[in-house]
């Protein structure tokens, strides 16, 4: 049955002077938008399934295809926007959840922009980061108390300390399933962390056995479902993380259909093919923040006490004190995921409506951390739409002692957001187990793609850094002078603790 | 002593060619003589139809370019025909009372024309046979010289049918007379002759089978007609006998080498006496599919047997894995390709096949013991080497019989294995 | 010599190799005007082949010791001494087609519109071949014996 109501997103534009009706478009496309009419010799394009992912228009050999917004516009409505309308349609003719897939597109500005970072100038004089040596070492893991010396003792030290992670800068991968993503995706990633000295976070999907060889780069995820956590997974990686939510769809669950759970992923994460794989919302064995602590300590115990264990969990109201709780509950790196994260597939409603800016559950839990004298026990890492370097360096000004990064990631393996990995259909390669469709994605180029962006960015990090007069990572980290805000209410202001531009 | 004395080919085609190849591979040094009794540079045998036709000139008849024999260091004696081996003395003895020494020596001397025995009247002036340049040469002055209206070509064979084309080319009638059942009874099966038939009978060519001529008419010594044996009359100005060639053993008997139909030779194609080889139409060889030994007159056998015995006369071990009947010919631009056992008889074999009666389009396999041994394509040729490769390397096909004569058959549709065997090194990683 | 090497397992069966190798060997090189003018003289020397989602690019493999330069009636058939490219002299060529029998890779195609063969040629005289510069995948790649 034909849903009337609901109207296509974009239109598919294509000029019969450039087109030569090579059909690459035909082929490439996995939504049959292109079809080849050998009568007419023709290539024609309906619009109606088009999805906006741009494989076409990209890989089309005399860029013939273009791909603009559909061109029916609504009467303009400050309230029942074409989006709201939209919505409504789909559920009307379908009766259904809407779904979306990565994170919030939703405008309502970005923080991030309305802060701006200090540059010097005749005092404090800038570093010039092609000349000088620049730091972005970062260790994420339990800091010391205090510091004691004894002689004689390694290194002269006589406190011992807790296990470390070492980054080489304070970039790393976000956890993003296999199973989520594909293979190729999944290697390439990991592959990527190994190059640049950081770390992949393997997410809930398990870790494949391919993937082993790259313990030394690898977070590994104890989620809710527990997918592939077996002793063997608890070795094979360098630190632990216990997700307890996501900054995408706070308080719900994760859902991976049957027909995503083929052989190698039912492998992977322990589970009989074509089942579903059901993340429940909350861990069934933790219901207090002592149920927390018992389970961080359990992994602990289980690897000798040689891992950092982090929590991560979503940015929402009480974010502050979860946060502290989950310090004192023994969790030596804290992940807090923002309101702008992504996911494979998350309710819309609950994606755009659930859950704090990362900037503002940043900036209060460190504060918080600090007022209550453990900040050091626990480092920080900030998530949640983290787009470029500059949102890095403003994420270190408000106290993060590093970022993760998931759709950055997979932008620059190709992904153009159509928004539609729950369809599985991902023309890119990247969110899809369908081998016709992984095929696109080849791990050599994915992975050169992601150490290139981490390059670029540690070179602006750098950059940034040297025109603020900074040439250690650690001396930008909590130093909110840094930063100033423009367009922000004095209450905004107060959260971030950061002044307005012209203090 | 071999290595002071120089390499010797006797021949001037393939099977020579082929021979200098092997040899400077690996030896750029030692002199290399050739002789070969027709006078011209090496050239393209199977050329001569395309000359008489006029669809090449003489510059295009040439096997390898002018500086062949300088580039590869050979002293070519051309127009001299070498009368005599001696085995003992290393020596050949040739018709202008030259002596040629020799260290190692290879026999090219190729295959002479068949004519029929006790056949009156074949001195007639418009008889000819069809194999050297001459012979075109020869042809082509008669047509120039004489009103030649008709022709009538004996042999329905490859050589024959490439005469009638050149003829048909040339807007001369012409029929064609055949011993078997069919014309190109030794590559084809009787579908793929009838293909050809009809097709050849669509551009005006009349074809007589199961009989032969049996009598040369002339009339004052110029060819008037011919005579068949089931009383068929045929006036024609010009006659070719291109009924196929046998192996021209004359000097490699007369040196006391082992002959069968042809020059006997091991897998190395060293003949029976130690340091003489020989290569080509001369020789008889072990056929890779039946196991027979025969002469087997096809130019890329040819090549490769001379290129084997050119590597193992300076030191290598090269061995000839057996003859492969092949033949592609393109009859009146219907390209045909045969490749194998095509005509079988016996229990054992399977045949696939498929016509399409529209276009013409004929293919045909061959299975033995799920083995393709034989292939016809007639029309559509494409790719049709995939299939020679499979029944080189005998293959078993038994896991993807049914997609053998899909459209789309490749070498995707065979296992990984051979796959990867067949472009390993040099292509697909798999 | 430079080889083209396939990877099956990256190969997306676009096709993009086919068409630009077509662009490559057409008249004007402009590939608008090529497909609008030529397409139908021109054979890729490149073909893919495809079978459910797998698939390659396949050309001539420009064999060490290459079937079809030994079956060569003509002599067309050449190898050329500096790249080590098998290569096919038209002007020579008759259109016999041993070629085409003997190839055990199948890279051998009859012309569109002569009798004569067509193959890949390695794009002599361009750095690399029009197939492996164009493939979005890297699909097929340019490897050097020598390195």
């Amino acid at each position: 049955m034909r849903k009337w109501l609901v109207e296509p997103d974009f239109l598919v534009e294509r000029d019969p002077d450039r087109c030569i009706q090579c059909q690459v478009c035909v082929r490439q496309c996995a939504n049959d938008v292109h079809e080849y009419d050998p009568d007419e010799e023709l290539v024609t394009s309906d619009s109606s399934t088009c999805v906006g992912c741009h494989r076409c228009a990209t890989l089309c050999p005399t860029g013939a295809v273009a791909i603009r917004r559909a061109p029916l516009e609504f009467r303009p409505h400050g309230n029942w926007t074409a989006e709201t309308l939209r919505n409504i349609y789909k559920q009307a003719e379908t009766g259904g959840m809407l779904l979306s897939g990565m994170g919030s597109d939703r405008r309502m500005g970005v923080t991030w922009d309305r802060m701006l970072l200090n540059a010097s100038q005749v005092t404090n004089p800038s570093i010039d980061p092609l000349r000088e040596p620049m730091e972005l070492l970062t260790h994420l893991g339990r800091k010391p108390e205090r510091v004691e010396f004894r002689e004689g003792a390694p290194g002269g030290l006589a406190t011992r300390l807790e296990p470390q992670l070492e980054l080489q800068l304070p970039v790393m991968f976000s956890a993003m399933s296999y199973g989520s993503i594909s293979y190729s995706a999944s290697l390439a990633l990991a592959r990527a962390a190994r190059e640049t000295g950081t770390f992949a976070n393997s997410g809930e999907g398990g870790l494949h056995e391919d993937f082993r060889r790259f313990a030394g780069n690898m977070i590994v995820q104890v989620a809710s479902g527990r997918f592939g956590v077996d002793v063997d997974y608890l070795n094979n990686c360098a630190a632990l993380e216990i997700k307890i939510g996501q900054g995408a769809k706070p308080g719900i669950g994760g859902h991976l259909p049957g027909e995503k759970v083929d052989a190698a992923i039912s492998a992977t994460r322990m589970i009989p093919r074509g089942t579903d794989a059901l993340s429940p919302a909350p861990h069934h064995d933790i219901y207090s923040i002592e149920d927390l602590r018992q389970l961080i300590f359990a992994l602990k115990e289980a690897t000798a006490y040689t891992k950092p264990v982090a929590v991560k969990i979503a940015a929402v109201h009480n974010v502050s004190a979860i946060a502290s709780g989950s310090v004192r509950a023994g969790a030596d790196i804290v992940v807090i995921d923002g309101y702008r994260g992504g996911t494979g597939a998350a309710p819309t409603m609950i994606r755009d409506n659930v859950g704090i800016p990362i900037e503002f559950a940043l900036a209060a839990v460190d504060s918080r951390l600090r007022e209550e004298g453990i900040r050091h026990q626990a480092s920080l890492v900030a998530a949640g739409g983290i787009r470029s370097s500059a949102d890095v360096v403003k994420a270190v000004a408000l106290g993060a002692d590093a970022v993760y990064i998931g759709t950055a990631a997979l932008v620059a393996m190709g992904c153009h957001l159509c928004q539609k990995c729950y369809t599985g259909k991902c023309n890119w390669g990247i969110a899809t187990q369908d081998p016709y469709l992984t095929k696109r994605l080849n791990p050599n180029i994915a992975t050169r793609r992601l150490v290139n962006l981490l390059r670029a960015w540690a070179l602006e990090i750098k950059e940034m850094m040297g025109g603020m007069g900074i040439n250690a990572i650690e001396s930008l980290r909590g130093n909110r002078e840094h930063l100033r805000g423009v367009g922000l209410t004095d209450r905004e202001l107060g959260i971030l603790r950061i002044k307005a531009a012209g203090e | 002593m071999s290595d002071k004395r120089p390499f010797l080919i006797i021949g001037n085609s393939a099977a020579a060619v082929g021979t200098v190849a092997g040899i400077r591979k690996r030896d750029r040094d030692t002199p290399i003589t050739l002789i070969a009794r027709e006078a011209e540079h090496t050239y393209s045998r199977p050329l001569i139809s395309y000359l008489l036709a006029g669809k090449v000139d003489e510059e295009r008849m040439l096997y390898r370019g002018r500086d062949f024999y300088e580039k590869n260091g050979v002293d070519a004696v051309l127009g001299v025909e070498v009368t005599r081996i001696d085995a003992e003395s290393r020596t050949v003895e040739t018709d202008d009372g030259r002596t040629f020494p020799f260290g190692k020596l290879l026999i090219a001397t190729g295959g002479a024309p068949v004519v029929p025995e006790d056949l009156p009247g074949t001195d007639a002036r418009g008889v000819f046979t069809f194999t050297t340049w001459e012979d075109a040469r020869r042809i082509k002055s008669h047509i120039e010289t004489t009103d030649v209206k008709q022709a009538v070509v004996v042999g329905g064979g490859l050589i024959g049918l490439k005469a009638v084309e050149a003829l048909v080319e040339l807007g001369i009638r012409t029929t064609v007379v055949e011993l078997a059942d069919r014309i190109l009874s030794a590559t084809f099966d009787l579908t793929a002759s009838e293909v050809a038939l009809d097709f050849l009978k669509g551009k005006g060519v009349e074809v007589h089978c199961r009989t032969t001529v049996s009598e040369v008419r002339g009339h004052e010594g110029r060819l008037a007609g011919v005579l068949l044996r089931d009383g068929t009359e045929l006036p024609c100005e010009l006659l070719i006998f291109a009924i196929g060639v046998v192996p021209d053993t004359r000097l490699a008997r007369g040196a006391g080498i082992a002959c069968g139909r042809g020059i006997v030779t091991d897998d190395g194609m060293q003949t029976s006496i130690e340091g003489i080889y020989a290569a080509g139409d001369v020789v008889e060889t072990r056929d890779l599919l039946t196991g027979a030994r025969r002469p087997m007159p096809i130019l890329p056998n040819a090549y490769r047997q001379g290129f084997i015995a050119g590597a193992n006369m300076v030191g290598g071990k090269l061995t000839s894995r057996g003859g492969l009947s092949m033949n592609a010919v393109d009859l009146c631009g219907l390209p045909t390709i045969s490749v194998g056992i095509t005509s079988p008889e016996g229990e054992e074999y399977e045949i696939l096949s498929s016509l399409d009666d529209e276009s013409g389009s004929y293919r045909k396999l061959v299975l033995r013991d799920n083995r393709i041994v034989g292939a016809i394509f007639v029309g559509r040729i494409d790719r049709a080497g995939i299939f020679t490769g499979l029944i080189r390397e005998k293959v078993d096909v038994s896991g993807f019989k049914e997609l053998l004569l899909s459209q789309d058959f490749g070498l995707i549709s065979l296992p990984n294995e051979y796959r990867k065997h067949v472009v390993s090194g040099m292509g697909i990683e798999v | 010599m430079k080889r083209i090497i396939a990877h099956e397992e990256h190969c997306i069966g676009c096709r993009l190799c086919e068409i630009h190798c077509l662009v490559q060997h057409s008249k004007s090189k402009k590939i608008v005007k090529a497909f609008r003018t030529e397409r139908d003289r021109i054979v890729p020397g490149v073909k893919v082949e495809e079978s459910g989602y797998v698939s390659f690019a396949l050309q001539c493999r420009h064999c060490d010791e290459a079937p079809c330069i030994e079956a060569c009636m003509t002599g067309a058939m050449h190898r050329d001494e500096t790249t080590g490219a098998v290569l096919c002299d038209v002007d020579r060529c008759v259109g016999c087609w041993m070629c085409i029998m003997v190839c055990p890779v199948g890279a051998v195609a009859r012309g569109a519109d002569r009798q004569v063969v067509s193959k890949c040629d390695l794009c002599i005289g361009e750095d690399v071949p029009a197939c492996v510069a164009n493939c979005p995948n890297e699909a097929i790649v340019l490897e050097d014996e020598d390195e």
